[in-house]
């Protein structure tokens, strides 16, 4: 009797390693621009230093998940 | 066994899209896309999904040489070629009230001059590095913005060699910045921060070397590279995707093909953003790690 798969999964780990990665900064991007949001509201005189402070955190949490982009790439070439 | 199937799902397709006129129209405009776009499917039926491939295009002109030009060598020739003679246009013939031409190319030079060099650098520094900030700003944006428009449809920065050259031209540029200004002393001052406990120094050094001076230029190189290659690879996903279900999908699946189109051309307009962001974020940063390392005096 041959064994029946019910459910089979092919392709690369990886993939899956893409989507842990993304987990982290996509939380931290949100913090990053919903606390940038916040001290708009606060004080929208300052929001022009506000933003730029904003896309620089947003540059650096947003590296973490270009690293595992980069990785996939890495280690299935 | 596989084979069959397909072949024969092939031939019932093919006969149903021969029966039905509109059908074809709506293939000869996924085929105008698929033109714009550039991707090459190959008809036979199959979705074929992009790979990294997409990045290594075959060789145009001077093949085997250390010359060699691809299409994404071309694509990035173009994108020099277009920037200076938009900026020989805007400047040829300067006024004190500048005209139409003179005064966009002011407004982009000036928000690099005012927005990122004198806004962090102050206005001594910022006027010594904004020649090499508005370098680095210009040419990521000529070669991002590539990637969006037709018949080019890549951007020059989507392969590591551009990313890594002006990650290195911005790593030279902060270290020699910090040099000039502190010394020999700017090493001690960036490996071994003031106001720590001398244990800690084993510790915090490591880490403030592996930071400074390994993951700066690495992550400068990777976050360019890696939207570019990313936003590549999401419009051809979308645009193939398109192709496949207006052409090779057979009855109510073709169905399918208008929100990948649409979600192709939202993403188009995402990528824009994403490209010019993306030179902002460079040159931001680039000015950040100066600004650090001529002030590093405490």
């Amino acid at each position: 009797m041959e064994p029946t798969n019910l459910a089979e999964l092919s392709g690369n780990i990886a993939t899956v390693g893409y989507g842990l990665a993304a987990i982290g900064p996509g939380i931290g991007i949100g913090i990053v621009v919903g606390k940038t949001i916040e001290s708009i509201a606060r004080q929208p005189e300052l929001s022009g230093k506000l933003q730029v402070t904003m896309w620089l955190g947003i540059a650096f949490t947003e590296a973490l998940a270009l690293i595992g982009l980069a990785t996939y790439f890495i280690f299935t070439a | 066994m596989a084979d069959e199937v397909r072949s024969s799902s092939h031939h019932l397709n093919s006969r149903e899209r021969h029966a039905l006129r509109p059908k074809q129209e709506t293939a000869l405009l996924a085929n105008a896309v698929n033109m714009l776009v550039g991707v090459t499917s190959s008809g036979d039926g199959e979705f074929h999904p992009p790979t990294i491939m997409e990045f290594f295009p075959p060789a145009i002109l001077f093949e085997g040489t250390p010359f060699e030009l691809n299409r994404i060598m071309l694509v990035r020739l173009i994108a020099v070629a277009a920037m200076l003679v938009l900026f020989w246009l805007g400047t040829r013939k300067m006024t004190i009230i500048p005209g139409r031409g003179q005064s966009i190319v002011e407004m982009l030079l000036d928000f690099i001059r005012i927005n990122v060099a004198e806004e962090l650098l102050g206005k001594k520094d910022g006027k010594r590095f904004v020649p090499i900030l508005a370098t680095i700003f210009f040419m990521i944006l000529a070669m991002n913005i590539t990637g969006v428009i037709p018949f080019l449809n890549i951007a020059g920065t989507s392969v590591i060699g551009v990313p890594v050259v002006l990650a290195i031209v911005s790593y030279v540029v902060f270290i020699y910045a910090g040099v000039k200004k502190n010394g020999g002393n700017f090493f001690k001052l960036a490996l071994f921060p003031s106001g720590v406990p001398k244990a800690f120094y084993i510790l915090i050094t490591p880490i403030e070397f592996l930071s400074t001076f390994i993951l700066r230029p690495v992550t400068l190189t990777l976050r360019l590279l890696m939207n570019m290659v990313a936003g590549h690879i999401l419009l051809v996903l979308c645009f193939s995707a398109t192709w496949f279900f207006f052409v090779n999908a057979d009855g109510l699946m073709a169905l399918f093909g208008v929100p990948t189109l649409a979600f192709g051309l939202i993403f188009t307009l995402f990528e824009i953003l994403v490209a010019v962001l993306q030179a902002y974020i460079f040159t931001l940063l680039t000015a950040v790690y100066i600004q650090l390392a001529i002030s590093e005096e405490h």
